[in-house]
């Protein structure tokens, strides 16, 4: 796609922001068109290019920042150093976005706070984002994934009843963190377009986790503070009924989503379920049952055969796949959610793209993330800092 | 209901007042990124079939209804207005096409082929309103063979191979007990659709936005796949205990003690050793924290099993070691740095009867976006739409 077809092209952001959160919320205004800088420490730089022992690491750097700083520049500052944060200054007056994510006081003891910014970019939309709001008796916590998951409840929501508390094998917190970020950012960016106005935009993991929760936690809330509990067999959502949740096969897993029972019965030729099958109210209250019979029954042959008796009646199914059967599936290949991208040393990794489609497009860029202040130099010279 | 710590924006200072979304999608993807919008200011109408409307009024958690609608479509209906029109029906679509000259904002999430039938395909429309932003979401793209598999996400979880990165080492495939791609989607949808109206105010064009849910589960699992397709192709294996993530060195997970769970982030396995006196963990090296991490994970659990969590937990604490105690929603909504968020707020139903929900995780100029109305009842708008934007 031409890059002036971007809806966000001559956009400057700066981002001061490391590991994922922040970081993954310039990705996306980066993904939509903008110009992104990283201002990072001379020597370490962001934190998470050392972060995680994982086996793949590409030019010393992690695949996680990797993953997550494609097509940005850097410029490595001291924010120590006066002259760094004079320059520093001077390039946040010319920019339209910043991003941090420092713990709450820290910004503003450098002198960088929205407030402070009022004085020589007046027009900026700030994006702060921290792990439990600027104040209150969590802001001192690290704003670590793994904790904002444990501290917000969800951690009770996943896996079986009866199983300790089962964390995401994602970092949704970050994630959503930085998705909400976005949001923020561009709805005043809309805002600023018409008024004039820059504006402070926050969230933090922990508000975006109870965001993240909201239909059950608004159940939970409104329901005396009934706990939810999760069926003890296959659970895949403490609200709903069976057969909802992934079962095994004779040669895999197949998932089923919200079916009635007495068509899955039908289907199935299940006459166990018979005594269920006329009463919707037993689908919720006794799914515990349920399952089991379902789980027995399905153990019993592969799943393409199950799939074969269920899908030409839309039954809402799937196989359970593992990425090496989805990356060679036609169907992922078809969304073109890949890309390789040119690393610093001229070789190339492959990376996924942006999930959005713009006019038809997908925002692709062969930039891989920079090394430390890799663009230093360049931006010195073009913003005279 | 208590005080708001956190005040509330004024209607003037949110965002996106002003702008108008028509909302044709169903269910939760689609909506709820018209909630957010919505949250932010925007004048927001679902269009809604007469019989019935969105087939999510009628669905129950709980058995917990809210002003005759399920609770659950409440929470992400609020503050929205409902047109009922039967899109199948000459005059109504009429109507309809009315509504979409005079917004800024379509969402829909029909299956594919199915809008261009009704003519309010995003070439169509362009015709009869070339400013709009036109978002679509679909669950695997416009074509491919999974264009026609129902969009729900359980079914995306699944396929996308996401099933595989939650529970430890022995289980089966864990899905999670949550919306998460749907939730995801939306979040990708509410950023397309921004993006195109920032665009809009500087060229004075339209555009189109689609998501999937295919695509928005590969985006959230980008962290992990780019380390599988950078790698020597072998699949990565959740950890046999513990586990939180399947490329995490140790000790990164969940522990049980007395008294509850515990979990650890990124922690050097030397401060663990000192700190706990886990003498057992001298033996390995900082280098050994991900290929050892079975090893150390045993000794970890063995060693805090029996120890009282608060204990644990003030010694660790003390030391700044990343961990937290694991709460239930009754410890969390419970808990000061629950409270500090000010993060629920009430809304009305059209019936007067009130329920709790939780609040836009935006805060903008340290104030939040909180709108009193619950979603409406169908085609409650119908009237005062047509009399404010169908004259005639």
């Amino acid at each position: 796609m031409p890059p002036d077809h971007l809806p966000l092209t001559g956009l400057l952001v700066i981002d001061l922001s490391q590991f994922l959160a922040g970081p993954y919320a310039s990705l996306r205004l980066q993904d939509l068109g903008a110009r992104v800088i990283k201002v990072e420490r001379p020597g370490k730089g962001d934190l998470s290019r050392s972060l995680y022992l994982s086996d793949t690491m590409l030019d010393g750097d992690s695949t996680i920042f990797h993953a997550i700083n494609r097509g940005k520049q850097s410029i490595a500052l001291d924010l120590k150093n006066a002259g760094d944060m004079a320059a520093l200054k001077k390039l946040i007056s010319k920019a339209d976005v910043v991003i941090q994510n420092f713990r709450p006081g820290v910004i503003e003891r450098l002198g960088l706070g929205y407030d402070d910014m009022q004085k020589f970019a007046p027009h900026i939309v700030y994006g702060s984002v921290s792990g439990y709001g600027p104040d209150g008796p969590w802001a001192r916590y690290p704003g670590q994934d793994l904790l904002a998951q444990a501290r917000s409840g969800v951690m009770w929501l996943n896996g079986d009843d009866g199983q300790g508390p089962v964390p995401f094998g994602l970092a949704i917190a970050d994630m959503f963190a930085g998705a909400n970020l976005v949001q923020g950012i561009l709805a005043s960016l809309v805002r600023k377009g018409i008024s004039g106005t820059g504006c402070h935009v926050e969230t933090s993991l922990l508000e975006s986790m109870i965001d993240f929760q909201f239909e059950m936690l608004a159940t939970h809330l409104n329901d005396g503070g009934r706990p939810p509990r999760r069926a003890t067999h296959r659970s895949a959502h403490a609200g709903l009924s069976a057969p909802y949740g992934v079962y095994q096969t004779l040669d895999g897993y197949i998932a089923i989503a919200m079916t009635p029972i007495d068509r899955l019965a039908d289907l199935l030729g299940l006459p166990a379920l018979d005594v269920f099958a006329s009463a919707p109210e037993s689908w919720f209250a006794e799914r515990d049952t349920i399952k089991q019979i379902i789980a027995t029954h399905l153990a019993d042959a592969t799943t393409d055969h199950w799939l074969a008796l269920l899908e030409p009646h839309d039954i809402w199914c799937a196989k359970v796949l593992e990425w090496q059967d989805l990356l060679k599936h036609e169907a992922f290949q078809r969304l073109d959610m890949l890309q390789s991208v040119e690393r610093c040393d001229g070789r190339t990794m492959r990376l996924t793209r942006s999930p959005l489609r713009i006019n038809g497009h997908r925002p692709a860029s062969r930039q891989g993330a920079p090394s430390i202040g890799a663009d230093s130099a360049s931006i010195r010279k073009e913003f005279d800092i | 209901m208590t005080e708001h710590t956190i005040p509330t924006l004024d209607q003037d200072d949110l965002p996106l007042a002003g702008v108008r979304v028509l909302d044709f999608a169903q269910f939760l993807a689609g909506p709820v990124a018209a909630m957010r919008l919505a949250d932010l200011g925007a004048d927001v109408i679902k269009i809604e079939r007469p019989q019935g409307g969105d087939a999510c009024r009628a669905l129950a958690i709980r058995d917990q209804k809210f002003a005759g609608d399920s609770l659950l479509f409440h929470t992400f209906n609020r503050g929205k207005r409902s047109y009922a029109a039967n899109l199948k029906d000459a005059e109504d679509l009429k109507d309809v096409k009315a509504l979409i000259r005079s917004a800024d904002v379509l969402i829909h999430n029909f299956r594919p082929g199915i809008m261009e039938r009704l003519g309010l395909g995003f070439d169509q429309i362009r015709e009869i309103n070339p400013t709009l932003v036109y978002a679509s979401v679909t669950g695997y793209g416009n074509k491919g063979p999974w264009r026609d598999k129902p969009g729900q996400d359980l079914l995306v979880q699944s396929l996308s191979g996401m099933a595989w990165l939650s529970g430890n080492g022995d289980d089966d495939p864990v899905p999670v007990g949550f919306p998460l791609v749907d939730i995801a989607t939306a979040g990708n949808l509410v950023q397309g659709i921004l993006a195109q109206l920032f665009r809009r105010e500087r060229t004075g064009r339209g555009g189109l936005v689609e998501v999937d849910l295919m695509s928005s589960a590969i985006d959230l699992q980008i962290e992990h796949l780019t380390s599988h397709l950078n790698g020597d192709g072998s699949l990565p294996e959740r950890s046999a205990t513990s586990n939180a993530n399947v490329y995490g060195a140790a000790p990164y997970g969940i522990y049980q003690l007395d008294g509850g769970y515990l979990a650890i982030a990124m922690t050097p396995i030397s401060a663990l050793a000192k700190l706990l006196e886990i003498s057992a963990l001298d033996q390995f090296s900082q280098d050994e924290a991900f290929s050892k991490r079975e090893e150390i994970k045993a000794i970890l659990t063995e060693a805090l099993a029996g120890h009282n969590l608060d204990d644990v937990l003030g010694v660790l604490e003390a030391a700044d070691i990343w961990c937290a105690k694991v709460m239930n929603w009754t410890e969390f909504t419970g808990s000061d740095g629950f409270q500090a968020l000010d993060p629920i707020t009430q809304v009305s139903g059209p019936d007067g009867s009130t329920a709790i929900v939780t609040r836009c995780p935006i805060r903008l100029d340290g104030a939040v976006p909180r709108n009193g109305r619950g979603a409406p009842a169908l085609g409650a708008d119908n009237p005062q739409i047509r009399n404010e934007l169908l004259p005639g």
